[in-house]
């Protein structure tokens, strides 16, 4: 079929300021860019020290997540248990938004959270934009339909002072996942199968779009852990068509269009699809229906293997020797006899109400099993809100856990919240490299409900026991 | 940006494969707000045990390694963080180049716009260099090629206008600004701009 294009094509060319040739990249318009304390002091530098100004102030969107403290803080001087350079960091974003003209969600605003869960929930997270954040986790918001890729802090100046981008047009990867997630198993087993089957680099270069009767049938927040995690494929973005499951979510948010607007950006909306017999670059399938929860055994998203199944013995590979050492894991041997001592439950990867939720009803009549230690943190202050609005606090502090304010918390050791070196770490969360979760720290990654059975068990445990 | 065009100096080995940015550089050493300094952080948790006593069996801290300029890595560099910390730090540290099969996306652009120097090499020539480390090798930019101590020259894929930028220590912001009426008036034109 001619002329038939993607829907990472549409959204492209939609943002095309000058074209790209085969000496010069394109310059790609930006829609909405988010911004954080940790990736963007150096660029605030830049436009200081060249006496620029940030050209669109109200495109920019900017929260503080990675390195402020999940315990309740009074006063800026509390900020103090995250370290003095952390909080000169929270103190430099504060100066920085107020100095540029830029909205910050900082420490008093209901609106705070993980920058890659406002996004979303504020409505700014929109089918068709082109998002971009100082963040690799920015193909989140790729969920709506929407171009979103993280870029570097040299990038970040570059669109505080122009709006805009030099990109080449990456390749496209159709992911087509047919049938339906049995019960006990998430959309983070999902995208963790995924990354088993095509690797950590499989991605390198493309663009993903998720497809199929299994992705259509998720909700929003489970389509979010998806394209959330296309970055560990190496992918430069994850994208989903836009449907009325979208649509639905967007109605009425703060920052989605209204009225007649409302009527006008959905027609615009549905024409984001990818064309039928349009063809990608590339394309892999795979079959939902055969997926079990999923645990990672080592030291990068791609090594990975169903609840049940024994580590692999690859031990010939020197790097993945290493891996099982530092993880103190044997090969030929599940998983599910080994000793927890952290759960965490959060993260921009699944720190949604759908996920607490899930974790929530899952713990309900059970305790955190002795000697291990539950942290459960909404991914943002709306979040928490909502979730102690339905008990789901009291739930997880019955059993023992521990209930924070929002952030990015253990997902990254930078704020306090950190996994002992030699701990091993059951998490929620979307990173196992060696150190992420602090010196020495050993994290397995997995599902809230997988994080959550292992709680209750105190070993690496499969939730659908707990399932009834 | 200074302009850059080559580079010789010995290797110094890193095997490893898939050497992600959290271990370039942990998240605890990103609560800076400057690019300074970041050398000393380096391979941190690799270079110094827990108890900050130095590794003398990592690579980095071995005698060899000292002065060299090139980092030849594992297959499949730089997977994981956005973090341009992780450019920052390898130059601070006296890295100029790094040698892979395969660079994460994030990665190499990051360090493209720092000047610091990403190539891709064929799984044959990377088991060379693997083998061989310590060798002399001369990178040139401008023609996108590194030649080994044998003489033999090897080219390397590299955006060309990366490339340009480089050699002629073009400030890519620069470049963006000069296209200020073009985005100027595509925000004018553009009647579902948000
Ligand atoms: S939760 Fe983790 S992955 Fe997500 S933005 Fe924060 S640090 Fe990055």
């Amino acid at each position: 079929m001619t002329g038939a294009t993607t829907l990472f094509e549409k959204t492209w060319s939609d943002h095309v300021v000058v074209a790209e040739t085969a000496d010069t990249p394109a310059v790609l318009y930006v829609d909405l860019h988010l911004i954080h304390e940790v990736t963007t002091p150096q660029a605030f530098t830049v436009l200081r020290t060249e006496g620029l100004s940030v050209r669109r102030p109200d495109l920019t969107l900017a929260t503080m997540d990675h390195s402020t403290p999940t315990l309740p803080v009074s006063s800026f001087k509390d900020l103090a248990i995250v370290g003095e350079s952390a909080a000169k960091q929270i103190v430099r974003m504060e100066e920085n938004c107020r100095d540029f003209g830029i909205e910050l969600f900082g420490f008093d605003s209901e609106h705070r959270g993980i920058v890659h869960v406002i996004g979303p929930e504020l409505g700014a997270t929109q089918p068709g934009k082109t998002i971009v954040c100082g963040d690799s986790h920015t193909s989140t918001h790729g969920a709506f339909g929407a171009l979103a890729f993280g870029i570097g802090t040299t990038e970040v100046s570059h669109v505080l002072a122009t709006q805009c981008l030099l990109q080449r047009k990456p390749k496209t990867l159709a992911i087509n996942v047919a049938g339906r997630l049995p019960p006990g198993v998430t959309s983070k087993d999902l995208i963790l199968a995924i990354i088993g089957e095509i690797g950590v680099d499989g991605g390198t270069g493309h663009v993903i779009e998720f497809r199929g009767a299994a992705i259509s049938a998720l909700d929003m927040e489970a389509r979010m852990t998806v394209c959330n995690m296309s970055i560990e494929a190496g992918a430069r973005a994850g994208m989903i068509a836009p449907d009325d499951t979208t649509f639905e979510y967007l109605h009425g948010r703060p920052r989605s269009p209204r009225g007649a607007n409302w009527d006008a950006a959905v027609s615009r909306w549905r024409t984001l699809q990818s064309d039928p017999g349009v063809e990608f670059d590339r394309s892999v399938t795979l079959d939902a229906g055969n997926l079990q929860p999923m645990v990672t055994f080592g030291t990068n998203p791609g090594m990975v293997i169903g609840i049940n199944d024994p580590v692999p013995d690859n031990t010939a590979d020197p790097s993945f020797r290493k891996a099982l050492d530092y993880m103190r894991v044997t090969a030929g041997k599940p998983l599910t006899e080994t000793a927890v001592d952290v759960v965490f439950v959060g993260s921009c990867t699944n720190s949604r109400l759908s996920d607490l939720r899930q974790a929530a009803d899952l713990i309900t009549g059970h305790k955190v099993a002795d000697g291990v230690r539950m942290l459960v943190v909404p991914g943002s202050q709306q979040i928490k809100k909502d979730a102690e609005a339905l008990g789901l606090d009291r739930i997880f502090v019955a059993a023992g856990a521990e209930w924070r304010e929002s952030g990015c918390s253990m997902c990254l050791g930078m704020n306090g919240d950190t996994v002992g070196n030699g701990q091993l770490s059951v998490s929620t969360s979307n990173r196992n490299f060696e150190g992420r979760q602090g010196v020495g720290a050993r994290t397995i990654l997995a599902s809230p409900l997988t994080a959550t059975a292992s709680a209750i068990c105190g070993r690496v445990a499969d939730p659908r026991a707990y399932l009834q | 940006m200074q302009a850059i065009n080559r580079i010789r100096s010995r290797t110094v080995v890193l095997p490893t494969k898939d050497i992600d940015t959290d271990q370039i550089i942990p998240a605890r050493f990103l609560t800076t707000t400057s690019r300074e300094g970041l050398g000393d952080v380096l391979f941190h948790d690799l270079r110094f045990a827990a108890d900050g006593t130095r590794n003398d069996h990592f690579v980095l801290n071995t005698p060899a390694a000292a002065g060299c300029e090139i980092l030849v890595a594992g297959n499949n560099l730089g997977c994981g963080s956005s973090r341009e910390h992780a450019p920052w730090a390898l130059l601070d540290y006296g890295i100029r180049a790094v040698i892979s099969t395969e660079i994460a996306d994030i990665f190499r652009n990051n360090s493209l716009k720092n000047g610091l120097i990403p190539i891709v090499v064929d799984a044959q020539t990377h088991e060379y260099l693997l083998q061989n480390a310590g060798i002399e090798l001369d990178i040139d930019v401008k023609s996108s090629t590194l030649t080994l101590p044998d003489g033999k020259i090897v080219e390397f894929p590299i955006d060309g206008f990366a490339r340009y930028c480089l050699v002629e220590g073009i400030d890519q912001l620069g470049f963006l600004q000069t296209h200020m009426n073009s985005i100027e008036n595509y925000e004018e034109t553009r009647s579902w701009m948000p």
